[in-house]
């Protein structure tokens, strides 16, 4: 048998060439990549991904910005004790986005938050890529919009508006759980009242058709606005020496609050109750020995 | 189908003022109902249970409470044209940030204005610096939305009315501390969807004169 071996050497030698040279480049770049620090080594290999995409896909301009947009470097301003920084850490970490916390020292404010919400000069902060965001509601439709995955509000601009709504209430109608252990007398008569309105509302308009969560089957948004009610108000009520919350006067909001933190990200990410009694109790006793 | 759009409304309200904009700006076709503060009607206290506020925009059939909300809805559903939120991600926190202050601060502190309590000279000092902070976020734009009228604009515009009974009630003097403010307000009447909403600064006086006897009565 005759096999025919004779191959033409001077056709591949350009490509043993390339080859060769892609080799070395290839060595090269690993060890420079090799001394590079972890989180530079994630973020080199997720915007080679996405050029990868970009190359391949075709996008629209906007949501290539969002998509290189979503890699910088997010930070948090938050405070361990504040139910509008925990609304932010739920839905960052609902998300998978990694982020810095740096806890802020409220009776000292730092230079980096008064530059950051020179308005308000409070917290949470969102700071991504350096700009930031202030307000807890802003920053999660913020975070919604630049990471879609895993999405805390209705696509339907009509449930959206329900949520929005909802979301609101609850900023306007919050403070009154935390008045309850800052006065006393006439003052806190008035906070608990207005307490359990709110918690009557929810109960009778927020809660209605057997819902798991106030979207439906899945958390949102809403949810995390009334993390207060669910965690904050039973330390509260201890606080005070008050009772307010009875379950068997709100069935749906007691069975919500049961769903609410079990859902592994909230269960996972509360302020340690024995530490908030601790620490209200010291600010009520300075609140009314000041008056 | 057409769309079937109803606005339950008070000619004086500040909030009622910012959906109306809205709707001209997108040109949609609604019908306005008048309600009395004091004497809600049945479709009001269907249609807002919770909080029995106006206004509240009706869209075949569907509910919407909250003006900055429904001012969303509008710019979200009929968005053939003059869009009211930026459509980048930052600016647009930043827009629903200053409308969001905007909300906080400007009718509470102009009610104890006008009310004529004892905290009116503090609510007087703390509306001229809400302005100045303002003023400063505008800086030498045409509009808080750029170069046309934006959400920001919306939301502070109804307020322009208010400024003589500020004047009257307590000499705030908001012309000398925030001109570019001024400017700002005449700037934005030029544009028809704001002229035809906006409200006769004496009529506002002469309504929350009468509107501070009734609470007092109460």
């Amino acid at each position: 048998m005759n096999i025919n071996l004779d191959f033409n050497y001077k056709s591949i030698k350009p490509f043993i060439f390339i080859c060769f040279h892609f080799g070395i480049l290839a060595l090269v770049f690993s060890l420079i990549v090799h001394r590079l620090s972890q989180t530079r080594k994630d973020a080199l290999i997720g915007s080679l991904s996405l050029i990868t995409i970009r190359l391949t896909v075709d996008a629209r301009p906007t949501a290539t910005l969002i998509e290189f947009s979503n890699m910088e470097e997010v930070k948090l301003i938050g405070m361990w004790l504040s139910p509008y920084s925990y609304r932010v850490i739920w839905a960052l970490k609902l998300k998978g986005i990694a982020y810095e916390y740096i806890e802020e020292d409220l009776s000292n404010k730092s230079p980096l938050l008064l530059h950051s919400n020179p308005v308000q000069k409070k917290i949470p902060v969102l700071i991504h890529g350096g700009k930031p965001i202030c307000e807890s509601s802003v920053i999660l439709e913020y975070i919604e919009e630049i990471w879609p995955q895993n999405s805390l509000l209705p696509s339907d601009p009509y449930e959206r508006a329900i949520a929005r709504f909802w979301i609101k209430f609850a900023d306007d109608k919050s403070p009154s759980i935390s008045n309850i252990y800052r006065t006393s007398g006439e003052e806190q008569e008035k906070a608990v009242k207005d307490s359990l309105e709110m918690l009557k509302t929810i109960e009778e308009h927020g809660l209605v058709g057997e819902k798991k969560f106030f979207g439906g089957d899945k958390i949102s948004m809403v949810d995390m606005a009334f993390g207060a009610v669910a965690h904050w108000l039973g330390v509260i009520e201890d606080v005070a020496g008050l009772k307010i919350f009875e379950q068997h006067k709100f069935p749906r909001l007691n069975s919500w609050i049961q769903n609410f933190k079990e859902v592994p990200i909230i269960k996972e990410n509360l302020p340690d109750r024995d530490k908030m009694l601790a620490l209200l109790k010291r600010r009520r006793e300075m609140l009314l020995a000041s008056e | 189908m057409e769309d079937e759009v109803v606005l339950l409304d008070l000619w004086a309200s500040p909030f009622a003022i910012r959906v109306k904009i809205a709707l001209e700006e997108k040109g949609i076709k609604y019908e306005c109902k008048q309600e009395d503060l004091f004497n809600k009607s049945h479709l009001l206290l269907e249609m807002n249970p919770i909080h029995k506020k106006i206004p509240v925009l009706i869209h075949n059939g569907k509910p919407i409470s909250e003006s900055l909300i429904i001012v969303q809805y509008i710019d979200q559903v009929w968005n053939h044209k003059s869009p009211l939120l930026p459509s980048d991600p930052y600016q647009r926190s930043q827009a629903l940030f200053w409308a969001d202050y905007i909300d906080k601060k400007i009718y509470g502190i102009g009610r104890r204005i006008w009310m004529g309590k004892e905290d009116q000279e503090e609510a007087k000092e703390e509306l001229i610096q809400t302005f100045k902070t303002i003023e400063r976020e505008l800086g030498d734009k045409l509009y808080f939305g750029g170069e046309s009228i934006g959400y920001v604009d919306v939301a502070l515009v109804p307020f322009t009315s208010w400024f003589y009974t500020y004047e009257t009630c307590a000499n705030c003097g908001i012309e000398a501390a925030c001109p570019k403010l001024i400017a700002w307000a005449k700037r934005c009447k030029e544009n028809e969807s704001v002229s035809k909403a906006l409200t006769d600064p004496l009529e506002i006086y002469g309504y929350l004169l009468q509107l501070k006897k009734r609470l007092e009565l109460q």
